[in-house]
């Protein structure tokens, strides 16, 4: 029984203020991703957590003691570095054994632990070997079982399997995911890749320049992102950001992208929703590549375009549209648009759409 | 794997090869040429051409561990049949071994052969642990001016020690300190200080902090993760900075005969001392030096492959 809470976490390098105003509470058993780009804070975050880093305002409480005070011996906290950070010098089971050692466990049952440890993560061969002899994923197994095997309170990950090949993060992330399921312990993990983020958080943070963007589970943040830097930062292809301007057009909303000869059919009630958003301007469409529809022949509704690039992924297409001066990225079934030039028919799915403030960026949260 | 290798690249390679064989026979020369005149006898230490082959002896060693005096009269025969052989061979160079009672009367070289033992190891020790130390925070820490105080640690480098050499005398017979160990040690610590902090800091770099602080997560103060993490994984710095500490603690000359004449004599003074007046006795100088080569060649030929990384180091990127 774990919970995590930070209150008006403040920190600063010098006078860079990297952390600002951070609240977050974690219950029980939660397994909650720091998301964002190198720089944001989230490290640092995960790092004051751990008490590796100071802070210089707020509270960390663990289980509703603060413990900002304490050192990190002193939280019952395990932490996985991106680098592994085995001991060269010892053996793989003096790793996992090693944070039992600081608790004066008798050998007999560190012996016990590590073996159970080693049994459940699948690196019972591995304990006579020393780190530099492990490939990258037994390593990153070697790291969490050392992190596991005293059973802490809480688990702190930073991005640790960051520096594995595509295939082993992959697995890794599954492995992860597995032993979250089993052994249930409150997580915290730290990652760029937000394709982890989705996979392994029951919720995710997502922070930029030391502020929290968003905090949601992954549906949330895919389907109802908060700003347009959520909506641009979470999802693969990236979203289609577009300045548009919504018109009453004989009973439908027009919706014209930029500078773009026509607009696009809307259901009438968006301009109810948008409540006078459109009339003054600054308003910035957001659509997914999956919502932008394109089909070859005429049809109601669809804007003849031309197919500019072609990006093939192997299960679809990611076709650049030329719209005027702006592009929109569709997705499309693999080869369905031939090549550069073609001639196609567009059209954007208004379930699919979301509408954002151009000057602050946050969503209008207005679904179709 | 061979490597498939241009005409120009195996020609270069005979090069470097035969460039290198020539460098270890120059310097491998000298000490070969003291190695056999420790072991030569007397006549044939001066003969010219120079004797190479000779049945070796170790009288030399023997005249370099006892007190002797020059026999005026031949020694009487039953006296000559009585004697351990070793005795035998200083009665054969005309001279008798000093007794009290029927104990031999030992040469200075063992007392200034440990005198520089002591100074030398327990130098060597403080400024590589202190250096150790140092280097531990200065790698770790933010520290106010650390640039500066860097700099200032490798300034007491930049000055020859024989210009302080005077001053420090003076200063150590003030209070004490002269022809002593502990004078000798503190001198060879504060020498070595800088070069064992500079060096330690580079390897204190290159050890990843991630290291101590999975230790820190895991239970332990930082102390314990210095001293179960930092220390066994600087172990290769370590060897190679206690080396060159030790090297140049055993070899130091001027300092040691100008602040040492009797009690904390080390080696390197002494054996010079011994050429004397006349005609110098070459072997037993020989053997002297090279008894006192040993310690170095021991210690460096353990630690070699320590001090092979130590001296390519930060040429190589892990």
């Amino acid at each position: 029984m774990t919970q995590i809470e930070l209150r008006g976490i403040e920190k600063f390098f010098g006078a860079v203020q990297v952390i600002h105003n951070l609240n977050l509470a974690i219950a029980d058993n939660e397994f909650i991703v720091l998301l964002g780009q190198s720089g944001c804070g989230k490290t640092t975050t995960l790092r004051a957590v751990a008490g590796l880093e100071t802070i210089d305002q707020g509270d960390i409480l663990i289980d509703g003691k603060p413990v900002q005070h304490l050192k990190a011996a002193d939280r019952d906290i395990a932490m996985v570095f991106q680098s592994f950070s085995l001991y060269p010098h010892m053996t793989v089971f003096e790793n996992v054994a090693f944070p039992l050692r600081a608790m004066r466990m008798s050998s007999g049952e560190v012996d016990k632990s590590v073996r159970e440890v080693a049994r459940v993560l699948r690196i019972t061969d591995l304990l006579d070997k020393r780190p530099s002899a492990l490939s990258g994923g037994d390593m990153q197994r070697v790291a969490i079982g050392r992190a596991l095997v005293r059973r802490p309170k809480a688990m702190l990950m930073d991005e640790p399997i960051g520096a594995l090949d595509a295939k082993l993060r992959e697995e890794m992330r599954a492995e992860i995911k597995r032993l979250h399921v089993k052994q249930g312990s409150t997580t915290i993990y730290v990652t760029h890749d937000q394709i982890e983020a989705m996979s392994l958080a029951d919720r995710i943070v997502i922070m930029h320049e030391g502020f929290i963007q968003q905090v949601g589970t992954p549906d949330e943040v895919y389907s109802h992102p908060a700003n347009l830097f959520v909506a641009q930062f979470v999802g693969s292809p990236v979203m289609n950001i577009a300045e548009v301007n919504v018109a009453d057009q004989a009973g439908t909303a027009s919706v014209t992208v930029g500078d773009a000869p026509a607009g696009f059919e809307f259901p009438r009630q968006l301009l109810s929703k948008l409540n006078g958003h459109a009339a003054n301007g600054g308003l910035t469409l957001g659509i997914r590549p999956e919502g932008v529809l394109v089909r070859h022949d005429a049809a109601p509704g669809y804007m003849p375009v031309e197919a500019s690039i072609i990006e093939p992924l192997g299960s679809f297409d990611i076709v650049d549209l030329r719209l005027g001066s702006t592009m929109l990225r569709a997705r499309t079934k693999a080869g369905y648009v031939s090549g550069p030039g073609e001639k196609v028919h567009v059209r954007i799915d208004p379930e699919q759409a979301h509408f954002f403030d151009t000057a602050s960026g946050k969503s209008l949260g207005v679904r179709l | 794997m061979a490597a498939v290798r241009t005409s120009s690249e195996v020609a270069f390679n005979r090069i470097a090869i035969a460039a290198v064989l020539i460098a270890t026979l120059i310097f491998l020369a000298p000490i070969y040429w003291i190695a056999s005149t420790a072991f030569k006898p007397k006549e044939l230490a001066v003969s010219v051409p120079p004797t190479v082959l000779f049945e070796p002896e170790v009288t030399p060693f023997v005249r370099l561990f006892t007190k002797r005096v020059q026999m005026q009269k031949p020694v009487d025969p039953q006296v000559y049949d009585a004697a351990p052989w070793w005795e035998k061979r200083i009665y054969d160079g005309g001279e008798r071994v000093l007794k009290v009672g029927k104990d031999v009367q030992l040469s200075q070289y063992p007392d200034r052969f440990m005198n520089s033992l002591i100074v030398a190891v327990i130098s060597t020790v403080l400024a590589v642990g202190m250096g150790t130390f140092t280097a531990y925070g200065f790698s770790r820490f933010k520290i106010a001016g650390e640039a500066d105080l860097l700099f200032f640690i490798l300034s007491t480098r930049m000055l020859p020690p024989v210009v302080v050499a005077i001053p420090m005398f003076l200063m150590y017979r003030m209070v004490g300190l002269n022809d002593s160990h502990i004078g000798l040690i503190i001198l060879y610590v504060a020498f070595n200080l800088s070069f064992s902090v500079w060096l330690m800091k580079g390897f204190m770099d290159e050890i990843p902090k991630e290291y101590e602080e999975a230790a820190l997560v895991d239970g332990y103060t930082r102390m314990q993760a210095f001293f179960k993490i930092v220390l066994p994984e600087a172990a290769t710095g370590i060897a190679a900075t206690a080396v060159f500490c030790f090297i140049t603690a055993w070899n130091e000359y001027a300092f040691a005969l100008i602040m040492t004449n009797r009690r904390a004599q080390t080696a390197p003074p002494f054996i010079p001392s011994q050429i004397g007046s006349g005609l110098p006795d070459w072997t037993t100088i020989a053997a002297g030096t090279f008894l006192f080569l040993l310690p170095v060649a021991i210690f460096t030929f353990l630690l070699r492959n320590h001090l092979l990384r130590g001296v390519t180091f930060g040429a190589i990127r892990k």
